[in-house]
């Protein structure tokens, strides 16, 4: 019972604020709202018992990138007042193909019924007393059978930085060198 | 824990709200973030299946996936401002420099 209202209250939330966001004009607007739509997501993760997902989504995603974002957002101020949308056709067109992709994966998930329960509608999967501290398993998974493409992430990560600062160079002192 | 389908659809919506965003939008910056929307929609998938297969792995690919994102966020990011800089603007249609 529980379950299912925090489920409807966080995945509506969640669901609204993404529609929100998407049909903001201004950009900061947008922004606000994907926040809300990455804290919904992380009660999601709380509730399939991913406590360390749900700090991670916290800290990294709704406070790091997101910063990013409204700091850039705030720099590139156009106040032109983004005019009217006038792609009315090509909008036509993106709801015609996103309801077609739609479509398909529900046809998709409704023939998929192989699931490990009895299918796509199985309640309850695991008890959620059985399962091991979540942060202990995954610090154990990720340093041990993952540890290399953990490793490759953090260069990953490295060559973003390298990259994001060139990109954002000034010309100027580009010329200079 | 709800039943699976219902994490299925939750983010077979998210996923769809952010394919509307990339398709229609015309600001960049609102572009890239229906591109995290979508990476976040597949997290939400990620983690239940890890969580119906008891294994972690899928736990450890979401983490995978935010350290991606937040490359992708950072060098996006650095190419609006150097876009922003040269054009002054940040409009998706503008950006037609390598258009013949």
């Amino acid at each position: 019972m529980l379950d299912s209202v925090l489920f409807y209250t966080f995945g509506g939330v969640a669901v609204l604020s993404a529609a929100l966001m998407i049909t903001r004009r201004d950009p900061l607007h947008s922004a606000v709202f994907l926040i809300t739509t990455l804290l919904a997501t992380g009660e999601i993760f709380l509730q399939l018992r991913a406590d360390f997902l749900f700090v991670a989504q916290i800290i990294l995603y709704a406070c790091g990138i997101m910063v990013l974002f409204l700091f850039v957002i705030m720099l590139v101020r156009v106040d032109a007042a983004v005019p009217q949308m006038r792609f009315r056709v090509q909008k036509l067109g993106a709801l015609a193909v996103v309801f077609a992709l739609g479509f398909e994966v529900l046809v998709i998930l409704f023939s998929a019924d192989k699931l490990p329960g009895e299918g796509l509608f199985v309640q309850e999967i695991a008890a959620a007393g059985k399962l091991p501290p979540n942060s202990e398993a995954l610090a154990r998974s990720l340093f041990t059978t993952y540890s290399l493409p953990f490793e490759m992430a953090g260069v990953l990560l490295l060559v973003a930085i390298v990259g994001a600062v060139v990109m954002a160079k000034s010309r100027n002192r580009m010329d200079e060198s | 824990m709800m039943s699976p389908a219902h994490y299925l659809f939750l983010s077979l919506a998210l996923f769809l709200i952010g394919c509307i965003g990339v398709i229609t939008r015309r600001n960049v910056i609102v572009v890239l973030m229906s591109i995290e929307l979508i990476l976040n929609a597949v997290n939400i998938n990620l983690v239940m299946f890890s969580r119906i297969f008891g294994d972690v792995a899928g736990q450890v690919f979401v983490l995978f996936i935010i350290a991606d994102a937040a490359a992708e966020a950072a060098v996006g990011l650095g190419i609006v401002i150097a876009f922003f800089r040269n054009r002054e603007s940040v409009l998706a249609d503008e950006m037609d420099l390598l258009k013949w």
